[in-house]
């Protein structure tokens, strides 16, 4: 039983964290919003006054934005399918008796653990230049003629490198969920004679669900806010700016504060959409 | 019971999932092979496998151009530094909230998650002028704090999520006996709690070395980690397949031996505790 002394001891031990969390998330979220009322750009004569809505009004339309919307939606959309059906493929055939379960299990997850500026850089230059890289020279090969991936094909590219890096992540939150499935419900179906795609439609994929909606979730959150990847591949060129990048550039290239963090608002209310439905599948899952 | 295969099923899953995961890992590895070759035989075509001239040149060359060292010690001292401030700071809350739990736990704990949510390129600014109002641009103390904080939801939910499963009647037991809020914490939680602490301190430390938003928007020459040093070879004129290998491997070599211990703790941490 808790006395009324743990009590505000317990309440002083949550303070440091609560305040400091506080002050990051308050601090700067209210200087974004003041700004994103301003004309402020630093290099032009710095604070021009109010704005009103004017930064809201003009981010959306200038032209840079339905493109960057659209590279947004493609890459994230590219890599949840990409990863999720490959991660229940592969969950499903980690989760099969083999020979060295534990070595395949670490080779699968090991691109997770690769920081994102040397895994854009590998695949840039070592996989993808038209004329060094492995591509190419498999392109070559097979007498075809090679492809100048970043350029011409940058959103499918880095939906590659993006899909590999966030792979073992779907796979390994999959293959937890079915290694926690009842064994035995699956036996019985078994011996009742069900086929193994029936087995797969009814049994395994009702029990991911779950599984997958928190992958969803969770990698639409990170793979809202990838930088590394394209600051390191493209820079933004060839209609592959996304949502963030656009904002980083208005922000720091050229340095126009207030139309950025417009953007900048825009990108938090986007990320709390989502952030409400996963909070609510943790929530749920804290009750129990 | 184990279900029982045939082993004709058996050397096919096999076969499979080494093909996969080899498949999986090889831009890894081929990194790792192209460390050891001259930059010739980097870029040949057909591509040399294994049967090349092994050399250890392109280690040496990246050490004594760029000054590897420091960008390594940079990336210790910002990565270990965060997670181990983001410990001291999370253990006291993440204690309370798990053994003296009030209505609005829940809460903060969902609030506190929900600060991992916010985009970083939308503060991107504000930070930048606050740090250099603090004169703390380019420097590993401020990188330190701004990653420790970005850090600190996962901190908390980890620790919270082991501390959860301690039995809370070994605690009364030492407060029957008599023992401080102190000593309750440092001579029975903290031994029950220390793989939870060290799996928590293991992720952390990875997810921080990582980072590739802040490290390259806040830092320039002096305080730039490894995530920054390799991204400074994305420039064209720096370009050498050999060498950006033995960089990268360098680069990735702790993190992917430290990874492998801790996979099991990723889905939960990672997770939040929704997926155990």
């Amino acid at each position: 039983m808790a006395t009324q002394h743990s009590r505000s001891a317990a309440r002083l031990m949550m303070a440091p964290a609560v305040i400091l969390l506080l002050g990051w998330m308050l601090v700067p979220l209210t200087m974004t919003l003041y700004f994103s009322f301003k004309k402020y750009l630093p290099l032009r004569g710095g604070d021009l006054g109010w704005a009103g809505f004017d930064n809201y009004v003009r981010f959306v339309t200038s032209s840079a934005f339905w493109p960057s919307v659209q590279a947004t939606l493609v890459i994230v959309g590219g890599v949840l399918l990409i990863t999720v059906a490959l991660g229940i493929v592969l969950a499903l055939l980690l989760d099969q008796p083999m020979w060295g379960q534990g070595v395949v299990r670490i080779l699968v997850i090991a691109p997770f653990f690769v920081m994102p500026t040397v895994s854009a850089l590998v695949w840039k230059n070592m996989f993808m230049d038209p004329v060094n890289g492995l591509f190419a020279h498999l392109w070559a090969f097979f007498g075809a003629q090679p492809i100048e991936w970043l350029s011409q094909a940058s959103l499918a590219s880095i939906i590659l490198i993006v899909s590999w890096q966030w792979l073992p992540f779907a796979t390994l939150i999959l293959l937890t969920a079915i290694q926690s499935l009842d064994s035995e419900q699956l036996e019985a179906s078994e011996m009742d004679g069900a086929p193994p795609l029936s087995r797969f439609m009814w049994i395994i994929l009702p029990h991911l669900a779950r599984a997958i909606t928190i992958v969803v979730l969770i990698q639409t959150i990170f793979l809202l806010s990838i930088f590394a990847e394209i600051f390191v591949t493209t820079g933004g060129a060839f209609g592959s700016r996304t949502l963030t990048y656009l904002i980083y550039q208005r922000v720091l290239e050229s340095l126009n504060v207030g139309l950025g963090s417009a953007g900048g608002i825009y990108a938090v209310i986007l990320a709390n959409i989502i952030a409400i439905f996963l909070m609510r599948i943790v929530g749920k899952n804290l009750d129990a | 019971m184990a279900r029982s295969v045939t082993t004709r099923r058996k050397i096919i899953n096999t076969a499979l999932a080494w093909s996969i995961g080899l498949l999986i890992f090889f831009p890894i590895l081929w990194t790792i092979l192209t460390s050891f070759k001259t930059e010739a035989t980097a870029i040949a075509n057909p591509p040399q496998f294994f049967f090349f001239d092994w050399t250890l040149e392109n280690y040496a060359v990246v050490q004594e151009r760029s000054n590897y060292a420091r960008f390594l010690w940079n990336s210790i001292i910002i990565a270990g530094g965060s997670t181990i401030l983001g410990i001291i700071i999370a253990i006291p809350a993440a204690w309370s909230m798990a053994f003296v739990p009030s209505k609005r736990t829940k809460d903060i704990l969902l609030w506190m998650l929900s600060t991992k949510m916010l985009p970083a390129v939308g503060v991107l600014y504000p930070l930048y002028l606050i740090f250099i109002e603090l004169g703390l641009l380019d420097t590993r103390i401020g990188l330190t704090i701004v990653l420790m904080l970005v850090n600190l939801p996962i901190i908390v939910w980890m620790l919270y999520t082991y501390f959860r499963e301690i039995p809370g009647e070994i605690l009364e037991a030492a407060r029957m006996d008599g023992a401080s809020l102190r000593s309750e914490i440092l001579y029975v939680l903290t031994p029950m709690a220390v793989p939870g602490i060290a799996s928590t301190l293991l992720l952390n430390f990875i997810l921080a070395w990582n980072e590739a938003f802040w490290t390259l928007n806040l830092t320039a020459a002096k305080a730039a980690p490894l995530t920054a040093f390799i991204a400074s070879y994305s420039s064209p004129e720096g370009l050498f397949y050999a060498k950006l290998s033995a960089a990268s491997t360098m680069a990735i070599a702790p993190i992917l031996i430290l990874g492998w211990f801790s996979q099991k703790q990723l889905v939960r941490g990672l997770t939040f505790g929704a997926v155990k």
